[in-house]
């Protein structure tokens, strides 16, 4: 497969949260900020292309039986590590985007990429794979993630744009809801 | 009084999925029919509640007294894991037609958030096991609320004349919003 529609496709053509519909709770959850948003987003790429690399160089040795029970444990590996490194280097981040680090175990995006791209396919596309899917996923969740800053609180990667409050809703739990239902209307091909 | 105090914060105020994001897959992949959302309601219900029994147990007794708090994550999602195969098994067997009614949804749920979710956040808030217990019984049944409460509205939705670029996601997203909207009106009710 040629490597950098391997890439791109993450972005726009298969993006995992506004075309794949995946991973919507850590969406819906860390996107109050747009800093947050892509905190998260790269927390979770780390994950898929740890774990995507990890899964094809072993995906000979697990039987088919059992291959989601290991394809979940490694995830957890790589999810304890971010969690561990987060928590030592970047507290202030860790403490905001709170339970949805160890959360990422459940994301289904990276379970989906394991399964369904990993398992058949190079280490190298794997990797890069796992890289375009993850920052497909930060993009999505810094878009949605500066929609909400910029309506919630007039501000965007916590500079002020306008004197104000805002309107406080979208970054409230319905705004999350709200936003991201008209931000999938505006970019699905109708 | 406690307990009431427990319940009603999970059911109501901090309502597991239209305040704290979690189980939103469930949440809108199986809300178009009523009929489906009870049965996945009643599966979570069942599952989160073993769950936060067993994590409960095995954090207190094995990983803090051995210091091994950081395989939280692993260890957690494991026996999730292992405990929803165990119960798929165990139903086929004893109870052929709770199997039917639950069976399809039990796969599904080793990957809701709500239920590694809710296993966290017992440890995290330093409940005793009957708190821990009462919170996650509350969360499930919170869920199952606004499960049900949402999947009549889709059923509604389904024959309503919606914008062509609105139809199924983007305005089950924003029928989510509004009904978190409503559900704020609970804040401040404990």
């Amino acid at each position: 497969m040629n490597q950098l529609g391997n890439f791109t496709k993450g972005f726009l053509k298969e993006n995992p949260v506004f075309v794949m519909l995946l991973g919507m709770c850590p969406t819906l959850g860390v996107s109050t900020s747009a800093i947050n948003g892509i905190g998260m987003g790269l927390a979770t790429t780390f994950v898929l292309v740890g774990s995507n690399v990890v899964v094809s160089l072993i995906k000979d040795l697990i039987p088919d039986k059992v291959r989601i029970p290991s394809y979940i444990v490694v995830i957890a590996s790589f999810v304890t590590i971010v969690e561990l490194v987060m928590q030592g280097f970047m507290p202030a981040l860790f403490a905001q985007l709170g339970l949805f680090i160890p959360l990422i175990v459940v994301n289904c995006i990276v379970l989906g990429r394991a399964e369904a791209f990993a398992s058949k396919q190079s280490v190298g596309s794997s990797a890069i794979d796992g890289l375009g899917m993850g920052l497909g996923f930060a993009f999505a969740l810094g878009i949605l993630g500066s929609v909400r800053e910029v309506l919630g609180s007039q501000s965007l990667f916590g500079f002020k744009l306008l004197p104000g409050d805002g309107m406080l809703v979208f970054v409230l739990a319905p705004g999350a809801f709200i936003a991201l239902g008209y931000l999938i209307a505006l970019i699905r091909k109708a | 009084m406690e307990y009431v105090i427990i319940i009603i914060a999970a059911v109501f105020v901090n309502n597991i999925v239209l305040a704290q994001f979690l189980g939103i897959c469930p949440f809108l992949g199986v809300s178009t029919k009523v009929g489906t959302a009870t049965g996945m309601s009643m599966a979570v219900l069942f599952v989160i509640t073993l769950a936060t029994i067993v994590t409960w147990l095995v954090q207190t007794l094995v990983l803090d007294p051995l210091g091994l708090g950081f395989l939280q994550t692993i260890t957690f999602i494991l026996i999730i894991a292992a405990l929803v195969q165990m119960v798929e098994i165990i139903l086929k067997k004893v109870s052929p037609s709770l199997y039917q009614a639950l069976g399809i949804f039990l796969p599904l749920i080793t990957t809701n958030c709500a239920v590694l979710g809710v296993a966290i956040l017992v440890v995290q808030k330093d409940y005793n096991l009957l708190q821990g217990v009462v919170f996650a019984v509350a969360n499930a049944l919170g869920f199952g609320l606004a499960l049900l409460i949402f999947s009549g509205i889709r059923e509604h939705l389904e024959l309503m004349d919606v914008p062509r670029r609105m139809r199924g996601v983007p305005i089950a997203l924003l029928t989510a919003g509004i009904l978190a909207l409503a559900f704020m009106g609970f804040a401040g009710l404990v």
